[in-house]
């Protein structure tokens, strides 16, 4: 009985508010908006786990654990991005790989080769540590998604590629190409591919589809006379470079000489 | 219903009460409640941060999050749970699964409505497809036209919720795609001006579909100090009518409480954004109370 009452109450009223706000309000229901709320909730350990949910994620990450875990090459040293003040172990290593399987693949689908390649330092997420290479060390050094992509740039732009680095002053992973710079840091000469620089030829250079965008403000590759993309996520690259390679050969090979 | 049954009902209704009227049969009904709930920027965080993580330590995780939610909805029985997009992309789960685990988790926390940010495109408009049928919830876009792509009739421009009698409109918008997302992956969808959709849907839903409470689920980005003039949230609330949340997404924006913005006619607009990688759920509860659109003041306690 009580409820009954309490019913009739309420749908008494609802007529009327329907009745006085048809006239002033849009809403559909005579209510107003009185009073707002709100708070941020972190999401910490202090909250237990939602079982349902866990479980759910389980086997998922066991897959995935266990698919990174796998051990793909043994690095014989530790390679960091933060030894060296020109050229890194890690730099160098991933400058080769990108260029070398760029290649390749450059080569079958244009026929025509690499000349350079160019990666950026910060791009450079992590250590390889000593020890077993897995497939999780790809994604630690590589989060990102970005893909390889081959620009074509006149010498006159890879004179502005060499001017770049040295303004930069920072160890951009580099292949193919030599810089020597001056007593005051100036480029004084570049090679590619062991011969001079020439500033009318065209040369096809390796690199991520991050840079050629000009990020890193690389706006030398916006000067491009053609772009290929290769469809090769360049952390797919370093998994399959790390799977037919043994051991992570250690390049000490300088790419940019101070006098 | 006839006008004369009508009226004699309530006139019944008003006899029945009269019997047995007390002072509590006279107070008004409870004012409703509705409560948003909201993520954005998840990027595929499933599992929380590592403890030993410089950042985010231990913090974050689903199934954490879903205790959260479920502890939120045992209190609050209206609760609309959203996200403001990239769900997809920052983890290996997106790498080996492709955005199956991320919808899943979400359908079984009840997701209502999510909008698409620009790493939902990650794996091409194909990708994004393909695990559509993994979510049970649906997604909202009102900028993009997908009338030339494969996803054409599958992604509608608002969403209608009735909640305890309250109608809640939900529309979404979406960040320019050229220069942000590989132009093989969004392939013909056009972009269009999101200020100018979004004046049409707040309409739209305000006034056509007489919702009482608006809410665009956007990707713009809260703001941009290095190009003030490109679009954002703040932009939009201030160049709009009719919009009462702006749940926003893709600038990584940690905001302690919603910003109240001023619209074009001088009313309050709450825009809010949660930061990313589910480290946190937002919450909005907006209380409704039967009576005069302008009779009180709205109180904003944020």
């Amino acid at each position: 009985m009580i409820n009954l009452k309490k019913y009739t109450t309420y749908v008494q009223r609802f007529v009327l508010f329907l009745t006085i706000t048809s006239l002033i309000s849009c809403s559909s229901t005579g209510l107003r908006n009185t009073k707002i709320e709100a708070k941020k909730n972190a999401i910490t350990g202090d909250l237990t786990e939602e079982q349902k949910i866990e479980d759910f994620i389980a086997p998922y990450r066991t897959h995935i654990n266990k698919d990174l875990d796998n051990i793909l090459a043994y690095a014989p040293e530790t390679f960091d991005k933060s030894k060296g003040k020109w050229q890194t172990n890690i730099g160098n290593l991933l400058a080769d790989a990108t260029f070398e399987r760029a290649d390749k693949i450059f080569y079958t689908r244009e026929g025509k080769h690499i000349n350079v390649c160019l990666l950026n330092h910060g791009g450079i997420r992590a250590i390889i540590p000593k020890g077993n290479v897995t497939t999780k060390t790809a994604y630690d050094i590589m989060p990102f998604e970005n893909s390889t992509v081959v620009i074509a740039l006149k010498g006159e732009q890879l004179k502005e590629m060499a001017d770049y680095i040295a303004m930069e002053r920072k160890p951009h992973p580099l292949s193919g190409m030599l810089i020597t710079l001056d007593a005051n840091g100036l480029v004084k000469n570049v090679t590619v591919q062991g011969k001079p620089l020439d500033l009318t030829q065209t040369y096809y250079v390796a690199t991520s589809d991050y840079l050629s965008g000009g990020g890193d403000r690389m706006n030398f590759f916006l000067n491009n006379t053609g772009s290929y993309s290769l469809d090769y996520k360049l952390r797919n690259l370093f998994i399959d470079y790390f799977k037919e390679t043994d051991t992570l050969p250690v390049s000490t090979t300088q790419r940019i000489i101070t006098q | 219903m006839k006008r004369r049954d009508f009226i004699q009902k309530t006139a019944a209704g008003s006899a029945l009460v009269l019997g047995g009227l007390s002072l509590s049969s006279f107070a008004e009904p409870p004012a409703k409640k509705i409560t948003i709930l909201h993520t954005n920027d998840v990027h595929s965080h499933i599992d929380p941060f590592p403890v030993s993580d410089p950042k985010y330590p231990n913090m974050g995780g689903a199934a954490r999050r879903a205790t959260l939610i479920e502890s939120i909805r045992r209190e609050n029985p209206n609760v609309l749970l959203l996200d403001a997009g990239d769900i997809f992309q920052g983890t290996p789960y997106f790498n080996y699964y492709g955005g199956e685990l991320e919808f899943k988790l979400m359908s079984m926390m009840k997701y209502d409505l999510a909008t698409l940010g620009n790493h939902d495109f990650d794996n091409g408009l194909q990708g994004f497809l393909a695990q559509l049928p993994h979510a049970s919830f649906e997604f909202v876009n009102a900028n993009y036209d997908f009338k030339n792509t494969i996803l054409d009739g599958m992604i509608k421009p608002y969403k209608t919720f009735i909640k305890d009698g309250i109608k809640i409109g939900i529309f979404g918008l979406g960040i320019e795609l050229k220069g942000l997302v590989d132009p093989t992956n969004y392939k013909e969808t056009v972009y269009n001006d999101p200020l100018k959709v979004a004046q049409d849907m707040a309409k739209t839903l305000r006034h056509t579909e007489k919702c009482d409470l608006v809410i665009c689920l956007s990707h713009l980005g809260f703001m941009y100090n290095n190009e003030p003039t490109k679009v954002n949230d703040l932009m939009l609330a201030r160049n709009t009518k009719d919009i009462d949340l702006i749940i926003g997404g893709h600038t990584h924006t940690f905001l302690n409480k919603p910003y109240i913005e001023k619209n074009i006619d001088g009313k309050e607009v709450l825009v809010n954004q949660v930061g990313c990688y589910g480290l946190n759920l937002g919450q909005i509860d907006f209380y409704f109370e039967p009576g005069k659109m302008s009779s009180k003041g709205r109180i904003i306690s944020v």
